[in-house]
């Protein structure tokens, strides 16, 4: 095997999801076909290559740095699933 | 000629309306009296908005009854993928973890379609977060091929693709990360064409892999997408990936003529896994483009094998950072956990479905210490190598031809335990979205199990027009296309 459960489990915790042991062999199975699969790149020869991350030939698009309407307070908050006076609410970070 | 009027494409129905014959009304309330008929079995819409659609017709009318002159769009019922952002209108990504999102803005392309005053029936259904190719991922309903209800509409678009294709909007948004708007519109029998990356703005398109999605039309022929895309190409500030460029009269490309136009036949999309059906209806196309004064000459795209692994380390890598910010804070479902850790884990553990979760996994593998050279920054290389094939190629050639998908459509739960084999499904259309091209999928014929096969027509970066161009010529030809299907148990 390709990925381990250590892997998966690492994996996971960097995603913010746990897999449950229930479901583990079903993903680690179907991650190692996928990326065993995925091994065909390692015969291309890229030594000469450079990356592309887009494919339209743009680079620093700039604009003028200018004050712009933005989204009201009220609305920016309208899909939080809590908030209070104003702000998004989570559970607390930091001990008493 | 279509004789019921949500048979009928845009251009028709825009004449129509222009004299008087139909008002925007009586057309509004036919695609809905259809939806009533069949939307039950085929399932295009995770949300229907009646009541707006009613009020934007009668308003349409008003303007006609006036005597104001009305943009091609106006007035004819649409659908739009709900992983576009509508303003006051619920956009779910088919996503559990958005299922009471209300975006509090428009997406540009709404913007822009608003000008046009049409009229909009509902969102569509699709692969949760746009990742699938059979819109089986979808958290809340299976999406079912007109055609034949026993299979899928394809994906990720495949709810916009079916309502097209059973007559319950007219013209379809969908959207293109690797085939979601060319792959549906081949196995549903309709019309699917991904622009340029950067022709089309992706503000408010939510993002799956930013540097491959790319918004575009579906619809019942050429003509029509030339209409939407008229509608909805440009730059806009607010998507500094969109590209600077001159938009052309999408619609004054479609002259007709072929004669001189030098086909590229790319040997690598012939290999395989090929269904010998879609083979035979594609080398009929390439036969009759011959007899319409084209010139037809074999290339090679020697990277092709290279592209889905490449597409799906780029893809998941994207989506796992794009996805981050699914995290029950500032909009989306929130599950509550002891802190924050625990209630982010929480949320995103229950709500998202099992292929966002592989695929997030995936990409922040590709993406983790250890990991990153070897697969992320490899697909990046590789990417280039791909891009450069095509690029080799249009030295000699104005367009390329090949089929949209392998296969014609493919029956529900056949290839949902195995991921890979899925993915394997998309080896036609992904290496466009690589390289940034624009590719539209067009019927060229039907299956002995009388299923549509698609043709896929690629072209140059920005050179949306030479594509539409060979497409509507095609169609000139043929008689499939346009047709809406008989869905099993409607009405007579």
């Amino acid at each position: 095997m390709k990925v381990t459960k250590e892997d998966l489990e690492n994996v996971a915790g960097l995603s913010r999801l746990f897999i449950p042991d229930s479901q583990a062999e079903a993903y680690l199975g179907q991650m190692d076909a996928i990326l065993s699969y995925m091994d065909n790149l390692s015969e291309v020869d890229t030594s000469e290559v450079k990356p592309t991350t887009y494919a339209l030939p743009m680079e620093n698009v700039f604009r003028a740095d200018e004050v712009r309407p933005s989204l009201p307070r009220e609305l920016a908050l309208s899909n939080a699933p809590l908030k209070e006076d104003g702000y998004f609410k989570v559970p607390r970070v930091l001990e008493e | 000629m279509a004789t019921k009027l949500y048979e009928k494409t845009a251009h028709e129905l825009h004449d129509l309306l222009v004299k008087k014959e139909i008002t925007a009304t009586e057309l509004t309330e036919d695609v809905f009296s259809r939806i009533d008929d069949v939307e039950g079995s085929v399932q295009a819409y995770l949300t229907l908005t009646r009541d707006e659609a009613m009020a934007a017709a009668k308003a349409v009318d008003e303007k006609i009854a006036k005597g104001e002159n009305i943009a091609p769009l106006a007035g004819i019922p649409g659908a739009i993928k709900d992983n576009i952002c509508t303003k006051g209108v619920r956009t779910t990504c088919a996503s559990k973890i958005l299922e009471h999102f209300v975006p509090p803005y428009n997406a540009t392309v709404m913007d822009k379609l608003a000008g046009q005053d049409p009229v909009l029936v509902g969102k569509a259904n699709l692969d949760e977060f746009a990742m699938g190719g059979s819109t089986e991922n979808s958290a809340y309903q299976k999406t079912h091929n007109p055609h034949d209800l026993s299979r899928v509409p394809g994906g990720s678009s495949g709810g916009s693709a079916a309502a097209v294709s059973s007559g319950t909007a007219i013209w379809a948004l969908g959207s293109d990360t690797g085939g979601s708007i060319r792959q549906p519109a081949s196995f549903c029998g309709v019309v699917g064409l991904k622009p340029t990356y950067g022709r089309v703005s992706r503000y408010g398109l939510v993002a799956y892999a930013s540097s491959l999605d790319q918004i575009g039309p579906i619809t019942r022929d050429v003509q029509d997408a030339a209409t939407v895309l008229n509608a909805i190409a440009g730059h806009d500030p607010m998507d500094s990936t969109s590209s600077p460029k001159e938009v052309p009269d999408f619609t004054a490309a479609l002259t007709g003529d072929v004669k001189g136009l030098k086909i590229g036949l790319p040997k690598e999309y012939f290999a395989e896994g090929l269904d010998p059906e879609v083979e035979k209806a594609v080398r009929q196309a390439v036969e009759d483009f011959r007899a319409m004064g084209a010139q037809v000459q074999d290339i090679t795209l020697p990277h092709t094998k290279y592209a889905i692994s490449t597409y799906y380390l780029i893809a998941p890598a994207e989506a796992a950072t794009n996805l981050e910010r699914y995290d029950g804070v500032s909009y989306g479902e929130r599950i509550d956990g002891a802190d924050l850790v625990e209630m982010m884990t929480n949320t995103r553990t229950e709500l998202f479905g099992e292929e966002v979760k592989r695929r997030i996994m995936i990409g922040n593998y590709a993406l983790s210490a250890g990991y990153y050279d070897a697969y992320y920054l490899k697909a990046l290389k590789v990417r280039t190598l791909v891009q450069q094939d095509y690029m080799e190629a249009f030295k000699s050639v104005d367009v390329i031809v090949a089929p949209t998908a392998p296969t014609p459509a493919f029956g529900i739960g056949e290839m949902v335990s195995d991921p890979l084999k899925m993915y394997l499904q998309d080896v036609c259309t992904v290496p466009l979205n690589l390289a940034g091209l624009p590719g539209i999928s067009i019927p060229c014929g039907k299956s002995s199990a009388n299923l549509p096969i698609g043709l896929q027509i690629i072209g140059k970066p920005l050179d949306e027009t030479t594509i539409l161009r060979a497409a509507h010529a095609y169609e000139q030809g043929h008689e499939f296309h346009g047709e809406v299907a008989h869905v099993e148990g409607e009405k007579a």
